[in-house]
């Protein structure tokens, strides 16, 4: 069997700070790193999905007796397999792992094949008879209030969050601030929708899992948190979770969208069937529809303000569709709601989100997490506000910018660091480049290849945008991260050190952060990283919310720092052969939930830590066609610290990329609740002729909370990009532009 | 049905279905998943290799149409155990995250700069825009270009 | 499944007879993604990669014979004085990758409403050369081209080659879609200005069933842009709505104009 992560390897020289080549680089550049679909197994079969094509509908039968006895076929599983418990989930357990009685999305798994090729895997699928009686799909998140719940059984019911009684309601928050009813001098408002993004990373839903002859089975696999993968994965098989170790294969990108299961279960059902190792690699048409999306969003803002511009009161409510079934719906909810006003100081608000049921695609995580759709509308309000003020945008945001001390709507109060005005006046600074001479080549003008416009119709926009979010876990989550460094005597008594942490690498760099973290605190020179496994350390928590260059750092410092502490217990060497193994966990400054009725937090801080970050954005649009060319971008962003600098400018440039995405071309679109553009040929992501250059500006001001100050990278940039990149449009054309992403028909002004 | 190709300079025979890429037969049955699945349709450059000198999509080549034919993918790239100046230029430059399109943007630039040793902006970026990219923005792929003309 | 390589095209052609229901397939770029994604079956391929005869391109007199196995990028090298708006096309389809691989004879032979190549051919009055053991025939490219994916050749014959007679006359090729690089055509354009023949030709594709030809006197410049527009047939669709497509076309038409007939 090929190896599945990466071998242990060898630490490069650098600490915390300074820039340091992946560690995985290598391998990534001539092939041999092992993704998860590369992977291989002596007498290895495949496993094969069959899914709903329906958005929503009863299955009246399911027959696979004429699957089962198609050529090359070892076995066909429905529902009635699942050994264990049928349901799974993120938060709550309201997903089938394959359906029972209903389907409740287009793409839901129903059936599962394992054959010897996938070619025969797929026929074998064609053949199992599955009878369906079409329901009416609910597609209208605010329909869906009134219509039939689509989860009677309200599994989100008694989680402590406000007691909506309204149909198919996942959840509502509530923040009531100040005096919600405080009036202003001036008022602006407006309706702001958002369709739903893809995170469209480029490495399939893919794994290999294999039995272990014992009832158990080793699950290699590419995830962004083992330890929650096996915690859903063991019930449903009615294992104990040491009988299923969790693997991370190589990773080929994840920006939340592999938070939840794909093929874990699924695999493992057919191998602990079959006794041989199952493959299963989704297709690209197949993971479009196999993993949970960012939420599509309604969100109506109204400002009001004095006329010298101070915000007086933010009046908010927010509509998010949450698809067929919960995943991180409920935390997408809170972030929403937490950021809604955006990262300014502001007495009094009101803001109200819901989010739904419905036979959408599932949403869940993605890159920004309920912060980038509140972003898109709290920035088209400041512009609308400083437009109706007459002041200058930078100058009314600098106005209102948050700082430590002021208190959020949720009550919290701002401790850490969040240098808002510091970014948007280095962000302000930056020059932007002058308007290029014509004639240019195609590629240099709106539409590109497309050879569409010489000059023609071309007007020049700028926008800025300024967000924030929150970093880590938050609302009193239980948010750990373990670390094991083992010390030992190589032959000649040399020491050496071994560090166990399950962050998972997902192409962020967290490997090349654990060993300069190693390296920084044990100031040795041979250190190696161990694979990644649930068998071998605790949990290190979800490559998720920015939050694990934090966690891993404090993890394996505090590890770092025990076992030196053992390491002069024993006074100082170690002689050949001897070791120290010491593991510990490390947990952030601790978070409370909010109340349910008020929206308030109900101790010191609903958010461990927040990040924030600025962006200006130049177009140029063909207004006659309403095709775009991002021409520059420039941001200063909030990082704290950089742990490892060139690492960090990659996460603003290709953070950037996904916001843009969103702000000009990416959307999955529906039908009646059936994805229609499940391809790179329709779902459209930016190519090298669409990214513009990144001037990118780091402002460090390390978190008082945080391990060497440093503060997570990867949300920020996407949260604003959106924003900017479509205020720079408004800026063109003198468009509303009021949802995105924006399309070429709106932005030639055919349609509203 | 059997298929016989010259892969990174050696001959070799795989047994393949007849509605198989030339992308499966490499990944699959000879050994060499280097080259990615990432879309298995032509929109993403992932599986980018060279076929008789030429840069194709992997993934839209019959494997049978391979037969008799030179293919060079990104395992075939280095020599001697020494990186290829544009794989070395990858790892300075840090173009790599995920790492999952580098294959086929490795491969796509030798392919450039073989032909245009010293390309324009404009041309890096058109010749790499059948190349996504979701993690870097681009950004120090072109800069990994640069660099790579630079030292060839 | 199975797949034929003939090494001729005689033998080709004797393949195609005894085998109608095999799928062509050159550069493969289309055949691929179907076969791929699961969405055909052919019984067998036709692999037409190893003939030599559809290769490359001739002149003969003042015709241009483009082998039905030309490539986007030979396309794009070769022909960019002789039939610049076909050139243009080229450097539109897909990504270098795709040009590198992808034929003209397979462009025809999908005979999409979106096929890149189609608009520029039909303002050239290119005709294509169907072949079969029977003989050879020339159908002009606006009669080949009879609905979404459908064309005019017939079960036993081969696409072998594109007769062209270069116009001379001053052309371009505009493609409109929502990403600056590797799209499908929500609506495109090509247009020459014929002083010769006197006419305005123009041809859109993505904006009905099939590319279709729109020609008008030189001297009816002024509402040639509007009489582009009105003989579309666009539909919405996940790409684009029918609205955008026809004032898309209307745009790119009268910008054609300034460039070709100024």
């Amino acid at each position: 069997m090929r190896t599945v992560s990466a071998p242990a390897r060898k630490l490069e020289h650098g600490r915390v700070g300074e820039s340091v080549l992946r560690v995985d680089a290598i391998p990534k550049v001539t092939g041999e790193f092992a993704y998860s679909s590369d992977l291989f197994a002596a007498g290895m079969l495949w496993g094969h999905t069959l899914r709903s094509p329906h958005a929503h509908a009863e299955i009246e039968s399911i027959d696979i007796s004429e699957a089962v006895s198609m050529p090359g076929v070892h076995a066909v599983l429905t529902h009635e397999d699942v050994p264990g418990k049928k349901l799974y989930g993120l938060e709550f357990a309201d997903q089938p792992v394959l359906a029972i009685n209903r389907v409740r999305y287009f793409g839901e798994p129903v059936a599962l094949v394992a054959a010897e090729h996938p070619e025969q895997a797929r026929r074998a699928a064609e053949k199992i008879q599955v009878q369906y009686q079409p329901l009416e799909p609910v597609v209208d998140p605010e329909r869906a209030l009134e219509q039939e719940d689509l989860h009677p059984e309200r599994p989100t019911e008694e989680a402590g969050y406000f007691n909506d009684p309204r149909s198919n309601v996942v959840r509502t928050i509530v923040i009531r601030h100040g005096d919600p009813d405080a009036e202003g001098e001036v008022s602006v408002s407006g309706v702001y929708e958002l369709g739903i993004q893809d995170q469209a990373f480029l490495g399939p839903e893919s794994g290999l899992a294999v039995p272990d002859g014992e009832g158990g089975v080793d699950v290699y696999v590419a995830t962004q948190w083992l330890h929650v993968d096996r915690a859903q994965v063991a019930p449903c098989l009615d294992l104990r979770p040491e009988q299923v170790r969790i693997h991370l294969a190589g990773v080929g990108g994840a920006f939340g969208g592999r938070e939840d299961l794909s093929m874990q279960i699924h695999g493992a059902l057919l191998a602990l069937h079959t006794g041989r190792p199952i493959k299963i690699v989704y297709t690209r048409e197949e993971s479009f529809v196999g993993h949970v999306h960012r939420h599509p969003a309604r969100i109506w803002m109204e400002h009001r303000a004095n006329h010298d511009g101070k915000l007086v009161n933010v009046r908010v409510r927010i509509l998010l569709d949450g698809g067929a079934y919960a995943s991180s719906t409920t935390a997408v909810t809170s972030n929403a709601s937490s950021f809604a006003q955006g990262p300014y100081a502001v007495a009094n608000a009101l803001v109200e989100t819901t989010s739904v049921y419905t036979n959408n695609p599932p949403c869940g995580a993605m890159r920004g997490f309920g912060a980038v759709q509140v972003c898109f509308a709290h920035e088209a309000q400041m512009d609308k506000l400083a437009a109706e003020l007459a002041l200058d945008p930078v100058d009314l945001r600098l106005r209102n910018a948050i700082a430590q001390g002021d208190i959020l709507p949720n009550g919290q109060r701002i401790t850490g660091s969040l240098p808002v005005a510091e970014v948007i006046r280095r962000c302000a600074a930056l020059p932007v480049p002058e308007p290029e001479a014509l004639p240019r080549d195609a590629i240099r003008l709106p539409g590109g290849a497309g050879n569409v416009t010489r000059g023609e119709g071309v007007k020049r926009g700028t926008g800025f945008a300024v967000g924030f979010k929150n970093i880590c876990y938050s609302h009193g989550f239980d948010d750990y991260c373990a670390a094991r460094v083992r010390l030992f005597a190589d032959a000649s008594g040399e020491l050496g050190a071994e560090v166990h942490c399950a962050a998972a690498e997902v192409g962020q760099g967290v490997t090349n952060v654990i060993l300069q973290v190693a390296r920084t605190e044990l100031e040795l020179e041979n250190i190696t990283l161990a694979p990644h496994q649930t068998a071998t350390v605790d949990s290190a928590g979800s490559a998720s919310a920015s939050r694990m260059t934090w966690m891993a750092s404090g993890a394996v410092q505090t590890a770092c720092r025990a076992a030196r502490e053992e390491l002069e217990s024993r006074g100082g060497s170690l002689a050949s052969g001897d070791e120290v193994d010491v593991e510990r966990v490390y947990r952030h400054p601790q978070t409370w939930p909010l109340d349910p009725e008020t929206g308030q937090v109900q101790g010191e801080r609903a958010h461990v830590a927040f990040v924030c970050s600025a962006m200006k954005a130049v177009v140029e649009v063909d207004t006659e066609l309403g095709l775009t060319r991002v021409v520059w971008i420039g941001t200063a962003q909030d990082i704290g610290r950089a742990v490892n600098p060139q690492a960090v400018y990659g996460q603003i440039e290709g953070g950037t990329a996904q916001g843009l995405g969103l702000a000009l071309m990416e959307e999955i679109q529906t039908r009646d609740g059936l994805i229609t553009n499940a391809s790179f040929t329709d779902y459209l992501i930016p190519t090298a002729l669409d990214m513009p250059p990144v001037d990118a500006v780091l402002v460090e001001e390390p978190d008082p909370d945080a391990p060497y100050g440093a503060k997570g990278v990867g949300e920020p940039p996407t949260v604003v990009a959106t924003a900017a990149v479509v205020a720079a449009l408004r800026d063109a054309t003198g468009l509303e532009l009021t949802r995105a992403p924006v399309r070429p028909d709106h932005l030639a002004g055919l349609t509203a | 049905m059997r298929i016989t190709l010259t892969v990174n300079g050696e001959e070799r025979e795989a047994d393949v279905w007849a509605g198989e890429s030339l992308l499966f037969a490499l990944r699959e049955r000879l050994g060499l998943p280097g080259s990615k699945n990432a879309c298995e349709q032509g929109e993403c450059g992932s599986c980018s290799v060279l076929l008789d000198g030429v840069l194709v999509c992997a993934c839209l080549v019959l494997a049978a149409q391979a037969e008799g034919h030179e293919v060079v993918t990104v395992e075939g790239l280095g020599s001697d155990g020494r990186l290829h100046a544009v794989q070395e230029a990858f790892v300075q430059t840090g173009a790599v995250q995920c790492g999952f399109c580098t294959p086929g943007l490795v491969v796509a630039t030798a392919d450039l700069l073989a032909r245009r040793p010293d390309p324009s902006e404009d041309e890096i970026r058109e010749a790499l825009s059948g190349n996504l990219c979701r993690c870097t923005g681009y950004a120090k792929i072109f800069d990994a270009v640069r660099l790579a003309a630079g030292a060839a | 499944m199975d797949v034929l390589t003939p090494r001729t095209l005689d033998e080709a052609l004797r393949l195609r007879s005894e085998h109608p229901d095999a799928w062509p397939i050159d550069g493969g770029t289309d055949v691929l993604v179907e076969l791929n994604f699961d969405r055909a079956r052919p019984p067998a391929l036709l692999n037409l990669s190893e003939i030599r005869e559809l290769k490359g391109w001739s002149r003969e007199n003042g015709t241009l014979r483009l082998g039905a196995g030309l490539t986007y990028t030979q396309c794009r090298q070769d022909l960019r004085d002789v039939l610049p708006a076909l050139a243009e096309a080229s450097r539109t389809v897909g990504s270098p990758q795709i040009q590198n691989r992808g034929t003209l004879g397979g462009n025809l032979g999908t005979s999409s409403p979106a096929g890149d190549s189609l608009p520029p051919l039909l303002v050239e009055g290119a005709e294509v050369e169907l072949a079969s053991v029977r003989g050879e025939r020339r159908v002009p490219l606006e009669e080949f081209l009879v609905g979404p994916k459908r064309n005019a050749m017939l079960a036993n014959e081969l696409i072998v080659a594109v007769r062209v007679s270069p116009s001379g006359a001053r052309q371009t090729f505009m493609k409109v879609g929502p990403r600056n690089a590797m799209v499908i055509a929500v609506a495109s354009l090509a247009l020459s200005a014929d002083r010769e023949r006197g006419e305005l030709r123009a041809a859109y594709g993505s904006a009905g069933p099939v590319p279709k030809l729109v020609t008008a006197p030189l001297a009816e410049r002024a509402s040639f842009a509007e009489r582009v527009a009105e003989a579309a047939q666009p539909i919405d669709d996940v790409r684009g709505t029918a609205v955008y497509r026809r004032h898309a076309l209307r745009v790119l038409t009268t910008r054609a104009l300034e460039r070709c007939a100024a």
